[in-house]
């Protein structure tokens, strides 16, 4: 069976047979706390390479020889590094090891996939585009430095594509975590493009709040919109990779100066064993959600997902966001305005490639027109558009009224409520290019998280039920909304969701094959 | 709108060769378009001369000019003198080699992010402040959209709707050579914003290079209200801005490196109409010199066109003021309202003031300009005395050191204006070069007055200490130039010059009387200058008119 090769991993096949999630490694004892390896991948590697069961060039090697087994079916990686480099680094770490330091940061030999629009120093960074081919910026991201300080082994991921959608962009850093080439991966998220792949794919999908983790080093789309968020087989290795990057970075005016809780602290303290661990919890259910439009199946899923909730003690009710369907145009307004002028940069004249030209502005034409994809194009024209004299009231003023509108009644929600849940998507995964001659039914698709990133809000997506899919079940993510900067209650909800779920597995049978 | 000289040719016809030439090592980036046109389009446009010789050219236009009135407005860009740019830790050396300070902030690479220096703001309020101005207390940056090779994002951070400043004026007093008088010009608004790089044409004109060192200094933009009337009142609404950041220490407000960059709008208008002409937009103005005579130009221009009935080719322009051949030509149309999509800058929040901050700077702020002229004024010096000492920051500085020693205020203003002044002139120095201290001479003055030393010899020590600084004291001590009070020792010297002069004695007393300026001489040079003079004349006299 040939899985597809772009970015939206659709026709996964999926079954719910349960299968060990970490055979690759010799069972490891549980450390202090709760926590128990099984539910996490870091863990689960910082055990095996404190009990020097496994040394971390070992775990390199099983990612590598799965990433070859894989790869030619999904091509996630656009610039896998070389060999040589990850090998390297592990050598070093277990050098460390072999020397008895027990100082190793959280990440050690957790292989970090990165979406390739945030900027690596030793590889090549084009946001999957033409315009930006081969190039190579000369600084990591702030998230990039951070993982490294941690340990981390940094590999890019497929792309931002500029010729693409970036509603479901970080589909490669999704797809790489599903297929297990690496551990946890980082993708960005304008308006859905973490939550979005990780329905589709099965993962952990998680976005935090606006101004939580430091931008310095994203490659910038919608400035205002644009987040880093993380994609993850657990909710736990969620935790632990979002806590790594998060916190105040003086290189982004917009990056929060609040603390950062130890969101695994909160996970870890619960008692998953408790018949009602959640009890008490207001849930409301984003009723607009859950209408028309919204695939049936999906709809089941999502109504499952909810009563598994209520039966975890929590209190479930429907909730109205009036404002929610305007969200949509309010979006995609100011996400091509800001775009339009985020990549004004791509002009050719300093990086990327330079069309041959005679005259000034024929180079900053040619050198646009043969960099930049048609569905980029059109958002600049309409950004372009929107931001124009005796325009942009009518438009992007009125975009900031609607996005106010937007952040109150969210506000308004979660003042009566700990969490509000939808689906992430109102369908399971669509075929590559079936929605390519529609687009207002492909932005359509955007409809459930498009919102989030308008009230700046923190959400995560966990997988929680299938729908079918022709000859197979596609999985289908549950979007759990939380208030700005209270990451740490998703977590805990969505990590405790995650153990609960019975009888489902999310590993796609292609790399169940390759691990056996 | 921020503007250099290149970044305004929009419509610069680069040409590019297929070998159009990327460097890229250590982060120093050379871009070079290369180009076959020679020049900007201005060379092909005809300019709008009159066939009459310039001088009876000028004298026509003068007896017109008094039937019409000009109306003259300045956007002004002012480059901060922060240690580091606006938005990252480049610092900014004027001629430092291309690209040698710059960064991926300041070269806008993909993924890196503005934050904002907070001594723009500060700066920003203090020349608020100083041009009287109401502050915004919540502002915020915006983008302002265009593509030009020097702009390396395709947006410039400036403030479009929301300055940090709106609604000053400024007080000056015309020289008194110019026919004197004061005025009072308004401020429509300060903001601030970035700088963009520079183009570096090849000598023969076939490919450009980008550099973009000044990429990111912070500018604070000030427009002025319409107010002006003639290019005397516009360059010294210019040199006043000069002085206010120079007093303020927010710019060093050099013309010729561009610290200081004035863009005037000149129309002109029958008296007694109400409506606007059409303006001119004058650039290319390097010193205030230039803002004078391009501006009295262009009244010249517009006002002879008026009269002749061509009123309709003065169009809505760009002209180039030419320094050589002392005329504006056309640089380029206006092609309508260029739209810049400006938007609020996603990636900065917004400016936030507190009036403790404001109240802190305001109570931080130094004497300025204004209030100096009115404090020397009413100290009873002249007004070209007042505009000598209060213009130059560290004259008026000088002069007030001096002061504060308890020297004499007039003689101390003299001194600085006669003799400093001119050592400072002939030498190319500033006062602060010079060594000789405030205090100093504050002390010679006494010395003066107190009659311990002459002022002949007050002037030659003057000149030491300039040189070679020291103290008065020190001098007179080592040159032993100690004043000769004592009668019975000067009137020995007399007798002697007196004695051994008997024919120059003769003619004097035959009525020759001016021969006592001979004797004074004699004296004086007798007694190595330090015979008190009023002593030496009055005994002199004495002795000359005694045996009569």
């Amino acid at each position: 069976m040939v899985l597809s090769t772009a970015m939206k991993p659709s026709k996964y096949l999926f079954s719910c047979r349960r299968i060990h999630h970490h055979h690759h490694f010799p069972s490891v004892m549980t450390i202090n706390a709760n926590l128990s390896s099984s539910q996490s991948q870091i863990l689960s590697i910082r055990e095996s390479l404190l009990s020097r069961q496994v040394s971390a060039t070992q775990i390199v090697e099983s990612y590598l020889t799965r990433f070859s087994l894989t790869e030619p079916h999904l091509h996630s990686f656009l610039h896998f590094c070389d060999d040589s480099i990850l090998k390297q680094q592990a050598q070093d770490l277990d050098d460390k090891i072999q020397k008895g330091e027990e100082n190793l940061g959280p990440l050690a030999g957790v292989l970090v996939g990165v979406k390739d629009n945030i900027c690596t120093a030793d590889m090549p960074s084009t946001a999957g585009s033409r315009i930006l081919q081969n190039y190579r910026p000369p600084f990591d991201a702030s998230v990039v430095r951070r993982i490294r300080e941690l340990g981390g082994i940094v590999c890019t991921v497929n792309p931002w594509d500029l010729s693409r959608v970036p509603g479901g962009s970080s589909g490669g850093s999704a797809a790489a975590v599903s297929a297990r080439q690496c551990t946890v991966s980082l993708g960005s998220d304008t308006g859905g493009s973490v939550r979005q792949p990780a329905s589709f794919c099965g993962v952990v999908g998680f976005k935090p709040t606006y101004g939580r983790v430091s931008r310095y080093g994203l490659m910038a789309y919608a400035s205002s919109l644009d987040v880093i968020g993380c994609f993850s087989t657990s909710v736990v290795d969620s935790a632990i990779l979002l806590h790594a990057i998060s916190g105040h970075d003086p290189l982004d005016a917009t990056s929060s100066k609040r603390g950062v809780p130890d969101f695994t602290s909160h996970i870890s303290s619960i008692n998953i064993m408790h018949s009602k661990p959640l009890k008490g919890l207001r849930v409301g259910l984003i009723s607009e959600t859950m209408k028309d439009g919204v695939d049936y199946g999906v709809k089941s899923a999502i109504t499952a997902a909810a009563s598994h909730l209520q039966d975890l003690g929590c209190i479930i009710s429907e909730v109205s966001l009036p404002s929610f369907s305007l969200g949509l145009p309010a979006y995609y307004i100011l996400a091509s305005s800001e775009s339009s002028s985020n990549l004004a940069r791509y002009d050719g004249v300093r990086y990327g490639n330079q069309a041959l030209s005679t005259e000034l502005n024929a180079l900053y034409e040619d050198s646009r027109a043969k960099g930049f994809g048609s569905e980029v194009k059109m958002r600049i024209l309409m950004g372009a558009y929107a931001l124009s004299a005796g325009y942009y009231d009518a438009y992007y003023k009125r975009a900031q009224q609607v996005r106010t509108l937007i952040r109150r009644s969210f506000s308004a929600a979660l003042d009566n409520n700990d969490i509000l849940i939808s689906p992430a998507a109102p369908s399971a995964a669509y075929k590559i290019g079936e929605k390519k001659n529609d687009p207002l039914a492909m932005y359509a698709g955007d409809i459930m998280t498009v919102n989030v990133n308008l009230a700046g809000l923190p959400a995560l997506v966990v997988p929680c039920g299938f729908v079918e899919g022709g000859p197979t079940v596609l999985p289908v993510g549950l979007q759990m909304i939380g208030a700005a900067f209270e990451e740490d209650k998703l977590l805990k909800v969505g990590h405790i969701f995650e153990q609960t779920l019975q009888g489902c597995s999310f590993v796609p049978p292609l790399v169940a094959t390759a691990l056996s | 709108m921020a503007s250099s000289l290149f970044r305004n040719f929009q419509t610069y016809p680069l040409l590019l060769s297929p070998s159009a030439l990327f460097r890229r090592n250590n982060g120093v980036l050379f871009c070079t378009l290369n180009s076959t046109t020679q020049t900007a389009t201005q060379e092909k446009q005809p300019s709008v001369q009159t066939k009459v010789s310039p001088q009876s050219k000028v004298k026509t236009v003068d007896k017109l000019l008094k039937d019409y009135e000009a109306i003259i407005g300045i956007e002004t860009h002012v480059q901060l003198s922060t240690l580091t740019k606006a938005f990252c830790g480049c610092p900014y050396n004027y001629g430092a080699q291309p690209n040698t300070t710059i960064c991926p902030i300041c070269m806008g690479l993909p993924g890196t992010l503005p934050v904002l220096n907070s001594k723009v703001i500060e700066f920003a309020v203090k020349l608020g402040l100083a041009l009287n101005c109401k502050l915004s207390l919540s502002s915020k940056f915006d983008r302002k959209q265009y593509f030009y090779p020097d702009l390396p994002k395709g947006y410039q951070i400036s403030q479009f709707d929301i300055p940090i400043a709106t609604g000053g004026y400024v007080d000056l007093d015309l020289p008194v050579e110019f026919g004197g008088g004061h005025r009072k010009f308004g401020i429509t608004r300060v903001h601030m914003e970035e700088d963009a790089g520079k183009l570096l044409h090849s000598g023969n004109g076939s490919y450009s290079q980008v550099d973009l060192n000044r990429a990111g200094v912070p500018l604070l933009e000030i427009v002025s209200e319409p107010d002006m009337r003639s290019g005397i009142e516009a360059a010294e609404y210019a040199a006043e801005l000069q002085r206010v950041v120079r007093f303020l220490g927010v710019s060093n407000g050099n013309m010729q490196e561009g610290s200081l960059r004035c863009d005037v709008n000149v129309s002109i208008r029958p008296l007694g109409q109400v409506e606007f002409g059409t303006k001119v937009e004058i650039k290319n103005l390097n010193s205030f010199a230039a803002i004078n005579r391009a501006i009295d130009f262009e009244i010249s221009r517009q006002v002879h066109l008026h009269s002749q009935g061509q009123g309709d080719s003065i169009i809505q322009e760009t002209r180039l003021w030419e320094e050589g051949a002392q005329r504006t030509v056309t640089m380029r149309k206006k092609e309508g309202l260029a739209d810049y999509r400006y938007f609020p800058e996603p990636d900065l929040p917004g400016v936030l003031l507190t009036e403790e901050y404001v109240d802190s700077i305001r109570t931080s702020l130094p004497e300025l300009p204004e209030m100096k002229r009115r404090r020397y004024e009413d100290m009873g010096l002249s007004m070209q005395d007042v505009l000598f000492l209060a213009n130059d920051k560290n004259v008026a500085e000088f002069f007030d050191a001096t002061v504060a020693k308890g020297a004499d205020m007039k003689l101390a203003a003299n001194w600085i204006m006669g003799d400093i002044a001119a050592y400072i002139n002939n030498e190319k120095v500033s006062i602060n070069d010079i060594k000789l201290k405030p205090e100093e001479l504050a002390e010679l003055i006494a010395s003066i007055k107190g009659g311990t030393i002459s002022g002949k010899i007050g002037k030659e020590i003057l000149f030491e200490l300039i040189a070679k600084g020291g103290t008065v004291k020190g001098v007179i001590k080592e040159k032993d130039l100690v004043q000769i009070t004592d009668p019975a020792e000067i009137e020995k010297m007399v007798d002697k010059v007196v004695s051994e002069n008997p024919k120059q004695l003769e003619q004097y007393r035959a009525g020759k009387t001016k021969l006592q300026g001979f004797f004074a001489g004699q004296v004086m040079k007798a007694s190595k200058g330090k015979a008190n003079p009023v002593l030496l004349n009055k005994i002199l006299q004495e002795k000359l008119n005694a045996k009569n």
